[in-house]
């Protein structure tokens, strides 16, 4: 099949940037969407033009480092899949694809369809772990843990931190990511002792990287390749909640 | 030259304990004099970060990706093993030892494989302790399963995604040491050259991939954890930016590289569709515990596989492998279903077998089946657009792990002092192959329980600060990869990387893969420096350096390779022998079973660089076994 490609190309942080045609041609439906634009890359190259920059690395939808916006919608039209898992089957002949970075205040444009996302690692380093060093810890069997807990602990430690939920999110809210760390830790027993001082030092984080809060449009688990549910947004608000009255003026309870 | 792996001597259980008696420490207090440079922040190198930052150590640690959450060991799905005997099935730490030690076909160092199951225990105490959520049963217990080459269940898991889980725990354990102020992070940072002072590692040049700016930076060590290789061969299973770049470099420095003629092929991968292929997918080793593998009885049979009767299909792995069945271990599955496609009796495109789970859910049901591969159906539903609910899935052998590497002692450390390798970026532990959810076993082994405790000795005995970025030899470090980099894009030739990529990987696909023979190594050997010929005289990188530029990187990726590549053919030629991921067709038995000559090779072999062309150095560490009886490695 042959498409025609918007892009979005930016030189840096600085440029404007605009969207820029191209012609995607004899492409097969077993092509991921990835494998597409490589394609199209080595004509640009052969041309003496500039490929298109964008990140990926696994290819297998874990990683989480692609991150393109496909017609609006980050990672594209197949609900829970990743771009590099996005297949050109499920695209027809004469198809206009838009493709953009994901587009948030907290991700400043690096170049083309790259974005920072560094603002993400500084929410788990502000609490996104259990306090413990290495060796002297107890026999793994000596923490029973339900198998109902977890489970849903690792429906939430599923999430691969790609960011198409602050992509989706009108406010370019970080709460689906952040509620999926607070939520697993906060289902095991190993999370709780610093469960108050987490999801604080967390929240508190999200909003001074640039990202908005949660207003309750669920675009972020419509958006999220792993199905990550909002009721983990629930859940972050019960234990902010727990936790507010512990942390009144006692930093670091 | 004999190497010494510097085992230490004493009974087999305790020459861990007494080894780490004997190494040196460093005092508290001095040790926020020294900084450690860790290359790579996968489960090896996220792990040793972590562990020597809380000891209290300077870290300075340096990954091509965007974060340390997205190295490669993410992508690991199935598990990782353990001798804990949970389960009650009659595993031990001897039995752990001996089945990676019969697994790895008599080619890994005995002390390293013990110490590793002895360790295995402490991994996922520590892990689970980090909140990793392994699988439970209903009474809260940790849950088991069973992997290829064992016959006991010793196998933990977190769903389909173990390898994400446990590097998230690492990562975890290293971002709280950056809050701390211990670790500082070097992201998007590609390290193209190891600094040597005086014989030793004191420090790394390395290239800012957003702005391109070349920069040195020193240190009392140098931690190596940057992966393996298999991506020479071009598709592979490996993430697009793994690379032998950070370890050959090292060798181009010195340090020997071990062993790269082993290199693992993964019977479950989904096959190849077409020349666009950027990348191969793994489906779960684990898969093999409920799905039957088989091929049509018939050449050339175009019927549906549900059509094809009982007595028309051949389970070829159940009728040659009894005891182990579809549970054989990697090198021989990926072996036996070569096999029966060269035959004819591919299934799709003819490079494919069944993966059959038809039985598996009229005796468990579907739902079973379900919760427990259901994202690997899902995925291989994406890729194929086939439901493996109604039908078989498709599956063929792809390059997944190297097990060669850059080569350690018993402390972790290369033959450079101050150099030390962890993970897959080493040799030492998984012989001539790798088991089952033995690699995030080994990587987060060497990172949180045996490289904080070597590199102290060699700490202890180094003063801190000795280099200084602006010496001589990182000048001349930096001007080297500035040169380089500026020889790439000059060139300006007509083909791209990927095309010199693509072309490499079919010479070693088709020459140096699953089997190889003198003729195919001589063959290879003769090409290789052809298209590296080639490559300089007509590689295209656009743009420039000054700027993130990823065909830029991608040259020097292949560059690389187009070196490496020469290597590892000439230690397959070398070993002429088989022996787990390395099959010399001249040498198997009348069923196609791999024949070893322990009396010759029973060694590592590790080869120092003697300049691109020229024929390298071959040392030998032999391997002695006074442990384990040396035997014919059987899974009947």
């Amino acid at each position: 099949m042959n498409l025609t490609l918007h892009v979005w190309r930016q030189q840096g942080p600085e440029d404007k940037g605009r969207l820029e045609r191209y012609q995607a041609k004899d492409v097969s439906p077993d092509m991921s969407f990835l494998e597409m634009l490589d394609e199209v890359n080595e004509e640009l190259i052969k041309e003496g033009r500039e490929p298109i920059v964008f990140d990926h690395d696994c290819r297998e939808g874990i990683c989480g480092t692609c991150s393109q916006v496909i017609n609006g919608q980050p990672h594209g039209p197949q609900a829970e899949t990743t771009v590099c898992q996005l297949h050109m089957r499920e695209f027809k002949d004469g198809d206009e694809i838009y493709i953009e970075p994901w587009r948030a205040r907290a991700f400043p444009v690096v170049k083309d369809l790259i974005v920072d996302r560094t603002a993400m690692d500084r929410i788990i380093e502000a609490g996104g772990y259990v306090s413990v060093n290495t060796g002297g810890v107890a026999d793994a069997n000596a923490i029973l843990i339900p198998k109902a807990d977890a489970d849903t602990a690792m429906d939430a430690a599923e999430c691969i931190g790609c960011g198409a939920c602050v992509a989706a999110c009108p406010n370019g809210s970080a709460m689906l990511f952040v509620s999926a760390k607070v939520g697993q830790l906060a289902k095991l027993p190993q999370g709780r002792p610093e469960a108050a001082r987490r999801v604080c030092a967390m929240t508190e984080t999200m909003l001074d990287q640039g990202f908005g809060n949660c207003s309750n449009h669920y675009e972020c688990e419509a958006a999220c390749p792993k199905g990550i549910s909002v009721k983990f947004i629930s859940m972050l608000n019960r234990e902010y909640f727990k936790a507010l009255p512990k942390l009144k003026g006692n930093k670091d309870a | 030259m004999i190497l010494d792996g510097k085992c230490p001597s004493g009974p087999l259980a305790d020459k861990w304990d007494n080894h780490r008696r004997d190494l040196k420490l460093v005092n508290p207090a001095n040790k926020r004099k020294y900084t450690i440079l860790v290359v790579g922040t996968g489960l090896a190198g996220a792990s040793a970060a972590a562990t020597l930052a809380e000891l209290g150590y300077n870290v300075e640690a340096f990954c091509y990706q965007d974060s340390p959450r997205r190295a490669h060991s993410i992508a690991a799905q199935g598990g990782i093993n353990a001798a804990k005997n949970y389960p009650n099935d009659g595993d031990s730490i001897f039995r752990l030892f001996h089945d990676t030690i019969k697994g790895g076909d008599f080619r890994a160092r005995e002390a390293n494989v013990y110490r590793l199951a002895q360790i295995s225990n402490n991994i996922i105490d520590q892990c689970v302790a980090q909140g990793v959520p392994f699988a439970r049963d209903y009474a809260g217990y940790l849950e088991n399963r069973s992997f290829g080459g064992a016959q006991v269940s010793r196998t933990f898991f977190a769903r389909g995604q173990t390898g994400q889980q446990l590097l998230l725990g690492a990562y975890q354990a290293f971002s709280r040491q950056v809050q701390a102020g211990k670790i500082r992070v070097h992201a998007r940072t590609e390290m193209l050259d190891l600094v040597v002072v005086d014989g030793e590692a004191k420090g790394i040049t390395v290239r800012d991939l957003v702005t391109g700016e070349i920069r040195c930076h020193a240190g009392d060590a140098v931690v190596l954890a940057s992966g393996g290789y298999v991506n020479v061969y071009n598709l592979s299973t490996n993430a697009m930016g793994s690379s032998v770049t950070a370890a050959w470099r090292a060798h181009k420095k010195g340090a020997y590289f071990a062993n790269p003629c082993y290199t693992q092929i993964h019977p479950t991968c989904i096959p190849v569709t077409g020349d666009h292929q950027s990348k191969l997918t793994l489906m779960s080793e684990s898969l093999r515990n409920d799905g039957r593998i088989w091929v049509p009885k018939n050449k050339g049979d175009q019927r549906p596989a549900q059509q094809i009767p009982e007595d028309e299909r051949d389970y070829y792995l159940e009728r040659k492998y009894p005891s182990f069945g579809n549970l054989a271990p990697r090198d021989i599955a990926s072996r036996a279903a070569k096999q029966a496609c060269d035959a004819g009796l591919g299934v799709g495109s003819g490079r494919g077998v069944y993966l059959d789970f038809t039985d598996a859910i009229e005796r468990l049901g579907e739902d079973t089946i379900r919760a427990r591969y259901g994202n690997l159906f899902d995925m291989y539903q994406r890729i194929t657009g086939e439901n493996a609910y109604q039908q078989p899935m498709r599956i063929y052998p792809a390059l997944h792990y190297a097990m060669g590497g850059l080569w350690v002692d018993y402390n972790l450390q290369s033959n450079l002092p101050g150099l030390f390798v962890l993970g897959e970026a080493n040799f030492s532990d998984h012989g001539a192959n790798r088991l089952g959810a033995s690699a995030l076993m080994q990587g987060l082994a060497d990172g949180y329980f045996i490289a904080p405790y070597t590199i102290a000795d060699y700490l202890a005995r180094t003063e801190p600060g000795k280099a200084s970025s602006k010496d001589d030899e990182f000048r001349d470090s930096a001007a080297q990869v500035e040169g380089l980099t500026n020889k790439l894009l000059a060139v300006n030739g007509r083909k791209t990387v990927n095309d010199f990529h693509r072309e490499l990987g079919h010479i070693m696909w088709e020459d140096v893969g699953m089997a190889r023979s003198e003729e195919s190594l001589r063959n290879a050997l003769e090409k290789i420096p052809a298209l590296r010929e080639e490559f300089w005289n007509n590689v295209r990188v656009p743009g420039n350096g000054a700027d993130l530029n990823q065909e830029l990187e991608k040259a020097g990726r292949v560059a690389d390779y187009l070196e490496f590549g020469e290597l590892l053919a000439r230690d397959a030629l070398n070993r002429d022998e088989s022996c787990g991921g390395h099959f010399r067709v001249e040498h198997q038995t009348e069923d196609g079973e791999a024949v070893r000559k322990d009396d010759q090779y029973s060694y590592v072999a590790a080869w120092e660089y003697g300049g691109t062309g020229k024929t390298p150095q071959l040392h030998k560490e032999p391997l002695t076994f006074e442990n384990i009886e040396l035997a014919v490695r059987s899974y009947k």
